[in-house]
């Protein structure tokens, strides 16, 4: 396989990274039946955090605890409102999208624009050297395998365990599951936390990995949009959710391919606009029910076993509040 | 009943008391002092008469753009777009100013005219992916937003470039009689931006109150499943209040070309947008409150432009105190509803679940 294309693929594999975490995360809150909406404010506020805590205490590994708390710090205000308060989830998602930012960029402007640690690249033996394959997927920082265990462990968790079915129940039918023994509000804290620590890990992938570093405007502006649209293409379904999110990377390396060629003439700024226009697509092709509508052509065996992961069904009970009896 | 009235005002003071001390907390954690951002702030609002007009000068887009948003917030739609339709209402100005050849009060009624007929195309999208392909409006808002600010930005770099080089950062300057008049050089405020705020808050209230067509709004934005049912045509309502608020904005975005800058320039609508979503957050949907409020949110946001020069802070220090405020008077409303004992709650809970768990606790 030719050399430049394997360096291109590579770097989707670390740029979808961050949307990988971030979009897992935000599955298990909404499975559970919360929306975090503030993804696109605490990306930030948890990449700046994750960044000044490695630069001054000089370890990268405090850098991200510290992130992952304030990810988790935000969805406990998200929870502690919409279940405790009751007061709507959009709103002080949104509230919180525009507050974390303002903190993120008060806070941190001392410390834009000045370099500071970075995760150790760190290729895997053995599997490093499959070709093409390995150059691809296995020749990344420790964040990117991460990913992978991610990806691997919520799927298996959400549909083959007993957890998981818990999990979605209190998403889907929050009454019934209630009814079951299950303490629902508690359960949804617990997942809402767990999501947004990988929220705050996400945004630590961006600033001591991908885009190392902290700047005003920050690099991430936008991708927490982007990563809760992923969630909605990917039908809440973990393995969808990272077809995304590579989606969304690959479109971005393209575009960046297409600025380097002297042969494509297309203004620059016009390409910026190509994942916002992908976005829109998605969430048609989503919505419209296309996704669905391939079930139907396919195969019966196939069918059955692509179902969980062709549907696209938000929980039933997302977004709303229980009150338990 | 006294005890009531103590908890009533405790509740609505507490919130703002505890986002001024975490605010000042914030500022002596990056090494400053609350007191000089204080007056750093007081003076950047209220210095003299210009920085006056730079409070008015954020209201007026800021009042418009709140208003809209409680038509849209009235039929219980999240019309976050609203940065985007200001953009694109901005763009369609800029684009009069810079290629129409008319008289000074023509061009500008005509100025005015494109960038509502822009903020209300744009708003129309919103409403044609959410009442069409069922693409929620936040995120088709979202996105809207970021395709408006990469065609701003291309046309300032490419097409619509000053004719000394385009460096992506404003168009040429537009001609005298294209940009709205001020009031006088030591007061630079619009007096036709004023008359327009006031238009709109005197409609605004109008229509939502006094006709058929705000009662359609409220019927579909409180349940628009059984105002369907009613005959409430529900699709037209939910696009009908978009456009409105998509051509209030516009109008909105066609002051921030027309009057603040006289030219266009790249994320021009900077947040106003936003910061009017928080606005009617905080005031629910009362059009005089929320221009009130409006005002309180111009001061701070004007204040504070002063910071860096006076203190070498980030002016986002404005946004903190903003986004503080509204969260915990959120938070303090829900806190208040426990108190006042549930069971007088405005809110019906999801009676649909207390019925399931009654009955499966009797089979059960």
């Amino acid at each position: 396989m030719d050399e430049s294309l394997i360096n291109i693929l590579n770097s989707v594999v670390a740029n979808a990274t961050p949307l990988v975490i971030a979009g897992i995360g935000e599955t298990i809150t909404e499975r559970a039946g919360v929306t975090n909406l503030s993804l696109d404010g605490s990306l930030a506020l948890a990449a700046m955090i994750g960044f000044v805590a490695a630069l001054t205490t000089g370890s990268v590994a405090l850098g991200l605890i510290a992130a992952m708390i304030a990810g988790a710090v935000v969805a406990l205000i998200v929870a502690l409102a919409g279940i405790e308060l009751r007061q709507d989830q959009v709103a002080v998602g949104f509230v919180l999208t525009l507050l974390t930012a303002d903190l993120a960029q008060f806070l941190g402007q001392d410390y834009t624009r000045i370099p500071g640690p970075t995760l150790p690249y760190v290729p895997i033996p053995v599997l490093k050297d499959i070709p093409v394959v390995g150059e691809i997927f296995f020749n990344h920082e420790p964040l990117v395998y991460f990913s992978y265990f991610l990806i691997f462990v919520t799927w298996y968790v959400l549909f083959h365990t007993r957890t998981g079915l818990s999990l979605r129940a209190i998403g889907e039918r929050p009454a019934a599951a209630f009814a079951r023994g299950t303490n629902v509000n508690r359960q949804r804290y617990l997942y809402t936390l767990i999501g947004g620590a990988l929220v705050g890990l996400a945004g630590a992938a961006y600033s001591l990995a991908v885009k190392p570093g902290w700047s005003t405007p920050p690099v991430m502006r936008g991708d927490g949009w982007i990563a809760l649209a992923i969630v909605i293409f990917g039908g809440w379904h973990p393995f969808r959710v990272v077809l995304g999110a590579y989606l969304f990377a690959g479109l971005r390396s393209l575009s960046s391919a297409i600025q380097r060629s002297p042969d494509i003439q297309i203004p620059l700024v016009l390409l910026n606009g190509l994942p916002w226009l992908l976005m829109i697509i998605t969430l048609v092709l989503v919505s419209s029910g296309a996704i669905e509508r391939l079930l139907q052509i396919m195969p019966r065996p196939l069918q059955k076993a692509m179902r969980g992961v062709l549907r696209s069904d938000p929980p039933a009970a997302l977004g709303t509040r229980f009150d338990e009896g | 009943m006294k005890n009531r009235t103590l908890l009533t005002v405790g509740f609505a003071l507490l919130p703002i008391i505890a986002s001024v001390a975490i605010t000042a907390l914030l500022i002596v954690a990056v090494g400053s002092n609350p007191g000089d951002v204080f007056v750093a702030v007081t003076e950047g609002a209220f210095r003299d008469s210009r920085a006056f007009a730079g409070v008015i000068n954020f209201w007026i887009p800021l009042a418009l753009c709140s208003l809209g948003l409680i038509v849209t917030f009235t039929a219980g739609l999240w019309n976050i777009g609203v940065e985007g339709q200001m953009m694109i209402g901005a763009v369609f100005a800029a684009y009069g100013a810079l290629f129409i050849d008319l008289p000074g009060p023509v061009l500008i009624l005509v100025e005015i005219l494109l960038a509502m007929l822009g903020g209300g195309l744009w708003a129309a999208l919103v409403g044609f992916l959410k009442t069409r392909l069922a693409v929620h409006e936040i995120f088709g808002g979202v996105a809207l937003n970021a395709l408006a600010n990469v065609w701003a930005i291309y046309l300032i770099s490419g097409p619509w470039a000053p004719p000394s080089g385009g460096t992506a950062q404003a168009t040429a300057p537009f001609k005298d009689t294209a940009v709205l008049p001020a009031i006088s050089p030591e007061f630079p405020v619009s007096l036709i931006a004023l008359l327009l705020v006031t238009a709109t808050l005197v409609i605004v209230s109008f229509a939502l109150s006094g006709t058929r067509w705000g009662l359609q709004l409220k019927a579909t934005g409180k349940n628009s499943r059984s105002a369907l049912l009613l005959g409430v045509p529900t699709t037209r309502s939910a696009m009908s209040a978009l456009i409105v608020c998509g051509m209030v904005a516009g109008i909105a975005g066609s002051y921030r070309v027309l009057f603040t800058y006289e030219s266009l320039r790249p994320l021009v609508s900077g947040g106003i947008g936003f910061l009017a979503l928080l606005v009617v957050l905080l005031v629910g949907l009362r059009p005089l409150f929320a221009v009130i409020v409006g005002f309180a949110f111009a001061v701070i946001l004007a204040g504070s432009t002063r910071l860096k020069v006076a203190l070498q802070l980030d002016q986002s220090l404005a946004g903190v105190l903003q986004g503080f405020i509204v969260l915990l008077v959120l938070l303090s409303n829900g806190l208040r509803q426990r108190f006042t004992s549930d069971s007088t709650s405005s809110e019906t809970p999801n009676t649909t679940t207390t019925v399931e768990i009654q009955r499966t606790q009797e089979h059960g």
